[in-house]
């Protein structure tokens, strides 16, 4: 057994309604879901975010591209227009979410995610 | 394999919210597509558009009407292209007029412009909760309607495709509706063309997961996408989705040739579950869609085949949105360089609230956050002993007033010369100016109590 973050393994994406998140996981395969679905259940996404997060926590399954839907309620301080904070609409929640660690069989413990090249911007930049 | 002749609608999705780029239709109105699709309206934009008409009553609709109609209205004569929109806002009735006064200028006549009106509710909101029996419950809290923070800013139930596919059905060239469900207004299209039938749960819901699709421009193109964003081409340029939709509910999503951005199951599937709760029913005012059904195929030069989509019977109900005024916040950000950069930002934060309370300024709550150390993470970020090299304090309050909310700002200023070392002050609103929040409440209203309040206006440009 080994610990990977999220991040090594899964894309992501979060949005928003009113008060509540909702961030998804993507994994590409099919082995990478079987793991997500067994080791990132709601409970763990809820102690996860810790005070960030003041409700309840759902989970929900699309097989059919690999994902898992994760709804959390009370998690943008009272949702996007009343909200104070910078990221009022918990565009960076996904992120957030993928610093989560999990066991991966031997087997997965160098699966990595690609880093960014963007040796292309610094061109633009000079 | 499908009929080569059978029918199929090109469908384009020109604009995502209320500031986006008219000139990106421009490649999509190229490409020959059967609807341009605009998507004006935010949960908020309502509340401007409202504030817009309370300094004019000829004002209530999206501004940048006039700069998307004036590029595609020329393929709209030509007879390709059919607009729909809903930068009605909270003034259809003024939406329209604009629209015609610039086919006029243009020197357009003949083509027809509809508006759908009957979302807007908010005259008869008391009345609705009385007379009506309307719970007006708020729908993720459970807040009875008399613990309201009122009074109502804005109240639109956010209609269906059927309206839109009225409007169609009876020779309009361009739609503006207010409020309408963001989907709806790509399945009333596809509904109209192929003459699906209301009760078609299947296709019902196919139109509407394209149009779940097609409604946040770029972001299923690549945008906002966890995956090898860096490697997109030409990411200065990301594309605007199109949607080739065939009678029986099959849909391949593509963008326009030679641009940006990627279309694939991956970039889609980011936007599939974009602001969704429960995926297997996606509740629009048409059906309820059932998104974990659809089959992802992926076709080469950026094309994705979408197939088997399922869908349950539309509710009773639309949703509602009702806001109202929740006070005025002000911010301000002030930057500490390394050594001790955090500990500064946070004694510097403590100091700034006694100044405020000594001041006998009511706050009624304050929000601190620690940029480069944990302000987007929270609880997420490992506890480290490393130092950043940098920290930005940030501090947001909220006041019951505006002048109050400015005037707290101004607390920190003396502190340039008596606060924790070389505290940098950089942008932010310190100076004293102070953002309106708005509170939201959403809820449901009877479908039964706002369909008889629907029209569909034409009107020929003469």
């Amino acid at each position: 057994m080994a610990r990977l973050a999220l991040r090594e393994l899964c894309g992501y994406r979060s949005g928003d309604k009113g008060d509540i998140a909702n961030v998804a996981i993507f994994a590409d395969d099919d082995e990478t879901y079987a793991l997500i679905v067994r080791e990132v259940t709601a409970e763990r996404v809820k102690a996860h975010f810790g005070t960030m997060v003041t409700g309840k926590v759902e989970r929900y399954e699309a097989a059919n591209v690999r994902a898992l839907n994760f709804v959390m309620h009370g998690a943008l301080a009272g949702g996007g227009p009343s909200s104070l904070r910078a990221d009022a609409l918990g565009k960076t929640l996904g992120g957030a979410l993928v610093r989560l660690e999990i066991d991966v069989p031997d087997a997965m413990a160098n699966r990595r995610r690609a880093r960014p090249d963007v040796s292309w911007a610094d061109e633009i930049l000079k | 394999m499908p009929d080569a002749t059978a029918k199929s609608v090109k469908i384009a999705g020109g604009q995502g919210f209320y500031g986006d780029t008219p000139a990106a239709v421009d490649a999509l109105l190229a490409e020959g597509v059967d609807y341009l699709c605009l998507e004006a309206l935010a949960e908020l934009t309502l509340a401007i558009l409202q504030k817009d008409r309370q300094r004019d009553e000829a004002r209530g609709y999206t501004r940048d009407l006039p700069a998307y109609l004036t590029r595609a209205l020329p393929y709209v004569v030509d007879g390709g292209t059919k607009i729909i929109t809903n930068a009605g806002g909270i003034n259809a009735a003024a939406a329209a007029h604009v629209a015609i006064e610039t086919a006029r200028q243009m020197g357009i006549t003949g083509i027809k412009i509809a508006t759908v009106v009957g979302d807007d509710v908010l005259a008869r909101l008391d009345e609705l909760h009385t007379t009506e029996q309307q719970a007006l419950t708020h729908l993720d809290t459970g807040a009875p309607f008399d613990t309201f923070p009122g009074p109502a800013l804005f109240a639109s139930a956010y209609l269906g495709a059927r309206p839109i596919a009225q409007a169609l059905a009876e020779g309009a060239d361009v739609v503006i509706t207010g409020r309408v469900a963001d989907a709806s207004l790509f399945l009333a299209p596809c509904a109209h063309e192929h003459g699906w039938a209301w009760d078609d749960w299947d296709r019902l819901a196919a139109g509407i997961l394209v149009g779940h699709l097609l409604e946040c421009s770029g972001q299923s193109l690549g945008g906002n996408y966890s995956g090898d964003w860096w490697a997109l081409p030409h990411p200065w340029d990301l594309p605007y989705p199109i949607a080739t939709v065939g009678e029986d509910g099959s849909a391949v999503i593509s963008k326009p040739k030679a641009s940006g951005g990627r279309v694939s199951t991956d970039t889609l599937r980011h936007q599939l579950l974009y602001e969704v709760h429960d995926p297997a029913r996606y509740l629009a005012p048409d059906v309820v869609a059932d998104f974990t059904s659809a089959r992802f195929e992926d076709l080469p030069d950026d094309r994705v085949r979408i197939t088997g989509v399922h869908g349950e019977p539309a509710t009773d109900t639309y949703k509602l949105l009702i806001s109202a005024h929740a006070g005025w916040s002000g911010e301000t950000r002030v930057a500490f360089s390394w050594p001790d950069a955090y500990e500064k930002a946070k004694a510097t934060a403590a100091i700034l609230r006694k100044r405020v309370e000594m001041a006998g300024l009511a706050v009624d709550e304050w929000l601190v956050e620690y940029w480069g150390v944990d302000a987007l993470g929270g609880p997420t970020v490992p506890k480290t002993t490393h130092e950043p090299p940098e920290c930005v304090l940030r501090v947001a309050w909220r006041c019951a007033d505006q002048r109050t909310a400015g005037l707290v700002g101004r607390e920190l200023v003396p502190l340039t010369l008596s606060a924790p070392p070389a505290g940098f002050t950089g942008a932010g609103r310190g100076g004293g100016s102070a953002t309106e929040l708005l509170s939201i409440w959403p809820t449901l209203i009877d479908k039964a109590v706002v369909d008889p309040n629907l029209r569909v206006v034409l009107e020929e440009v003469r």
